[in-house]
């Protein structure tokens, strides 16, 4: 199809309810960077901060009205197929905009304590949530890129905040390097998958491999595997991961936290989106890719924690090892995969959160003091802080009565019902060996030696996120069956 | 049917308990009376559940209380309860543990901490015996780890960090094989009927499967329960725990939690895979009887008494596994009580030598000698206790351990042979620990140690009582226990041999 010049450029319909969260985070966004251009004086934290939790409640209000759309007349795409609207990513977007909220209040007392200047911390979180949500909703290749360098680009500047250490900037450059590299490699993929296809639309690459026969299937099979490799380096699955521990440990605490939850919900949904909805059809050929990633993901993230000494690289490798469980999901590819992936992101982002706002606090002053040792006998000097440490670290680990049990449920049941009963036992013996590093931290929680340590400073915002978190580890880890009917409910309204 | 909050009642009572004991940490002794208070509560819930029950009920397999309701439809989760004969005694022992644990093992140190967790502990327990379905079940059982790691890592000897790791990571990693176990039972069970994913125990004992899945199966169950029993090779965990663990959490480890592998072994891997059974018979019995000798092998070389127990559990735990694995209903019903009778039996023996520690600083056998001139009652008490673990006619462990080696005896003649060895060895064992203990000069230090206190006198008691009325007239306990056992029987029948 050629566009002659003299041709009216015709004007896709826009389904405004579908983009409106993207519009309210990058409206929020572009609100502040405006206020901050034409107000005289600096805008002071509380201000920055509100808008943006406004922002993000607005957004939860609009994921409301979505999905009672999308409950009376189903899934639908609009601007020419590019966005999708669908049970799947109202949820994702919901979970973006409830980890925006909790982390934005953490990264507030921690501005405050830090006498951080301005608004360009909520700005650049705005901007990358936005991201994050265009993943989720993206029904096409090209658009999914979009979203994925909106939120790589916010993050690598929030990584680089902490301007007084070097190790935030060196973290900062090796996220820079290696997430352009990944980039270029998805973008690689996206062109070879087009050449295969004739076509970016996600809808449109199943529909054509579903009423076509590759007779040359390399293309598709180059491009489909530089796509996954590309997602693979995001959620920082092994081997793509050697990144990870060190920008979590360089970036500023709040937003290692803010990174580790709407990453892995953005860059989850859009892996979901493409392996299972548009290379649906070639499930055979990237199962083994899965189960390889699977079976290195879980293992070696779970045994490279046990050497680290640093709460924030033990915590990367955690999340590695969670990742691995996440894709335990996508490897299942079924309905009850996708749901078993929904609601493990659902559950882990505030569990997550909740655990690096208590890093942040016990980071101190300087965010330095990351060391094991600096938990030594917190939960005798400040019980309910320890114990909701224990609670997050025991939900991580997998223990019943906490959502991360029914996390780690929902993937191995859509595994093991694919068959994959031996994949889901290796990844559970993964939990396991977690699980020593889990509980060595809980047990230093729990310490008996009274070593001469500071209190611990728990700001009225921060002790906020902590408690909202605990109690949904522990609410919905009594009680899952709300949020598993939310995510089984979101995912059988999946568009196609 | 009876009316099934009786077993919500012992799954809440504990738990209110702990809260109180919580709140109650202002007062000096007001969290422990609070905890000893809804211990009693739920000695007497158990009592009347005892008299309560009933293994009649139409159409409900000698099952009462019952009840389900359904938590969660896309996980398959659900509440769901029922007590049979079998889970009975198990109910009643956890009531037993945790009233005498707790009188006898108070431990001073952070009470209101430690007696919660005790009695969550209880709670868990107690749910995992009276789930009825497999996912509950699997809850429960996972969850009983977490106080368990707390009671250890934070009241433990000397090396209890390592102790408490290496009981959870073990025990942690074996039940994996369960989950995906159950998981898999579950879901082939969905795709055969097509219907909600559901893990009640009376709908997928009908599950069809081959007969290498039902092999499969019954390993990854199998593995868990012979961790937590423990079976013979997965025993390694436990003497370091053992001997670490505080007094009340090595009571509740071995008298207890231990019960909750050699009851999920017959409970669900021996009662939901029949057609596994004619194939793991020869290697689950042989690794029962390796279990006993090997035990009483190294009970008699043990340096210290809890370690000692440690092996001679697992001993014990031999004989219960050979009885559950007989497939004989004699020998059934023998393991069964041999459960509670080894629990109580555990309950005397770590609670001596918690007094012994407690008087000396010590439980190596080394540190002690002639105990029974200076402490002729604990003398006494121990000797009770140790004649109802060889065995003797008129105290309990001989009514058990009769039944188990008769009735394997019958069906699987040299196992029962070999297994009759350890009677033998058993009396080696503790006659020998006897003498080395309680015998001989006491100088110096075990001189000086004073005899029972009228409190632990009174603590001892109820055990003594149990452990003679069981010998004498155990009529009441194997009414119970009988027709439950014959209904699992009968289940399995197809490949088992009922006499």
């Amino acid at each position: 199809m050629t566009v002659s010049a003299s041709a009216p450029i015709v004007i896709p319909s826009i389904h405004y309810l579908a983009i409106l969260p993207v519009i309210i985070l990058f409206g929020a966004s572009l609100l502040l960077v405006f206020l901050t251009a034409m107000v005289r004086t600096k805008i002071t934290q509380v201000a920055a901060t509100a808008v943006t939790c406004a922002a993000s409640l607005a957004v939860l209000v609009v994921t409301y009205f979505q999905w009672r759309c999308i409950d009376k007349s189903g899934a639908s795409t609009t601007i020419a197929h590019a966005i999708v609207l669908d049970g799947f990513s109202v949820v994702a977007t919901g979970v973006i905009a409830v980890s925006l909220l909790l982390a934005t209040l953490v990264a507030h007392d921690w501005a405050v304590r830090e006498r951080v200047q301005g608004a360009e911390y909520q700005i650049l979180a705005l901007a990358a949530s936005a991201g994050a949500v265009l993943m989720t909703q993206a029904n096409d290749l090209i658009v999914i890129f979009l979203g994925l360098e909106i939120l790589s680009l916010g993050l690598y500047v929030l990584v680089a905040f902490d301007r007084h250490r070097k190790t935030s900037a060196e973290a900062a450059l090796k996220y820079f390097l290696l997430g352009g590299f990944a980039s270029a490699i998805f973008i690689y993929g996206a062109a070879l998958v087009y050449g295969a296809t004739g076509t970016t639309n996600l809808t449109t690459i199943a529909y054509f491999l579903a009423s076509n026969v590759v007779l040359h299937p390399g293309l598709l099979y180059a491009g489909g595997a530089l796509l996954i490799v590309g997602f693979a380096f995001k959620v920082a699955a092994v081997p793509f991961h050697l990144w990870s521990p060190d920008v979590y440990e360089g970036a500023p605490t709040p937003v290692t936290g803010f990174m580790a939850s709407i990453v892995k919900v953005g860059a989850f949904a859009a892996f979901v989106r493409v392996v299972i909805s548009a290379l649906g059809t070639q499930m055979e050929t990237w199962r083994p890719i899965l189960w390889a990633l699977v079976v290195l993901t879980t293992v070696v993230g779970a045994s490279l924690a046990l050497l680290q000494r640093n709460a924030k690289r033990i915590l990367a490798y955690s999340s590695i090892n969670h990742a691995g469980f996440i894709l335990l999901g996508i490897w299942a590819g079924t309905v009850r995969g996708v749901a078993g992936t929904l609601f493990y992101v659902i559950t882990y982002a505030p569990t997550v959160v909740a655990t690096f706002a208590i890093v942040t606090l016990v980071g101190g002053l300087g965010d330095e003091n990351h060391s094991i040792d600096a938990y030594r006998g917190l939960a005798r000097r400040q019980p309910w802080l320890g114990a909701s440490m224990a609670v997050l670290l025991l939900s991580q680990l997998g223990a019943p009565l906490t959502t991360g049990f029914y996390a780690k449920y929902s993937v191995l049941a859509a595994a093991i019902d694919q068959g994959g009963s031996a994949l889901a036992l290796i990844a559970l013996l993964s939990a396991a060996i977690a699980a020593f590093f889990y509980l060595r931290w809980a047990m230093t929680l729990y310490a008996d030696e009274t070593v001469e340590a500071a209190r611990v400073v728990v700001p009225r915002a921060t002790g906020l996120v902590v408690g909202v978190g605990v109690a949904m580890t522990l609410v919905f880890g009594v009680w899952p069956g709300p949020l598993a009917t939310l995510a089984q409910h979101a995912t059988l309204l999946f568009n196609p | 049917m009876h009316s099934s909050l009786w077993l919500s009642a012992l799954l809440v009572v504990p738990l209110l308990g702990a809260a109180g004991a919580a709140f109650g940490r202002s007062k000096q002794g007001l969290s422990y009376a609070i905890a000893v208070a809804s211990a009693a509560v739920e000695m007497a819930i158990g009592v009347v559940i005892f008299l309560l029950y009933n293994a009649h009920v139409a159409g409900a397999q000698t099952f009462d209380f019952a009840t389900r309701y359904v938590l969660s439809a896309p996980f398959g989760l659900a509440y769901d309860v029922a007590l049979d004969g079998i889970s009975l005694f198990m109910v009643e022992l956890t009531a037993i543990v945790v009233l005498l644990a707790l009188l006898g093992g108070r431990d001073k140190r952070r009470e209101p901490s430690f007696v919660s967790w005790l009695l969550i502990l209880t709670s868990f327990t107690m749910g995992s015996f009276v789930a009825h379905d497999l996912l509950e079940f699997f809850i429960f059982f996972e969850l009983t780890l977490v106080p368990c790691y707390f009671i250890i890592a934070g009241w433990g000897g000397r090396e209890k960090n390592k102790a408490a790791l290496k009981f959870f990571i073990y025990t942690f990693s074996a039940s994996a094989f369960l989950l995906i176990g159950i998981l898999y039972l579950g879901l082939a069970h969905q795709h055969q009927t097509g219907g909600a994913l559901t893990f009640a125990y009376g709908v997928l004992s009908s599950t069809s499967m081959t007969h290498s899945t039902a092999i499969w199966l019954f390993t990854a169950f199998a593995i868990a329960f012979a961790a937590k029993a423990p079976i013979w090779p997965l025993h390694t965990w436990s003497p370091l725990t053992y001997a670490e663990a505080p007094t009340a959490g090595s009571i509740e480890l071995s008298a207890l939690l231990a019960k909750l592998g050699s009851y999920g072994l017959l409970r669900f891997a021996v009662g939901l895979f029949p057609l596994a059974l004619a194939d793991v018979r020869p290697v689950m019995l042989t690794l029962a009887v390796i279990g006993i000798i090997y035990g009483s092998i190294l009970a008699c070389v043990a340096k210290d008494l809890k370690r000692f127990v440690a092996y001679s559990s697992l001993a014990q735990m031999g004989f219960i596994t050979l009885g559950v694995m007989s497939g004989s209903k004699i020998a059934t019903v023998g393991a069964v009580l041999l459960m509670f009778n080894h629990g109580i039996i555990t309950i005397g023996f770590f609670l001596i030598i918690g007094f012994i520690e407690q008087r000396r600083g010590s439980y190596q056998v080394a540190d002690l000698q002639g105990l029974q001139g200076p402490a002729p009652v604990l003398a006494g008490v121990f000797t009770v206790v140790m004649l109802a673990s060889i065995g003797l006619p008129g105290l309990s462990g001989f009514v058990s351990e009769y039944l188990i080696l008769i009735g394997t005896f019958a069906v699987h003649a040299w196992w029962g042979v070999v297994g009759a060895f350890g009677v033998v060895a058993a009396a080696v064992y503790l006659l020998w620990a006897y003498q080395r203990v309680f015998q001989g000069r006491a100088v110096g230090a075990n001189a000086a140690i004073p005899d029972a206190s009228t409190k632990e006198r009174w603590v001892l008691v109820p055990i003594v009582v149990l452990i003679v009325v069981l010998g004498v007239f155990p009529r009441p306990v194997l009414d119970r226990i009988s027709p439950s056992v014959q209904q699992l029987i009968e289940h399995v029948a197809p490949s088992g041999v009922t006499k």
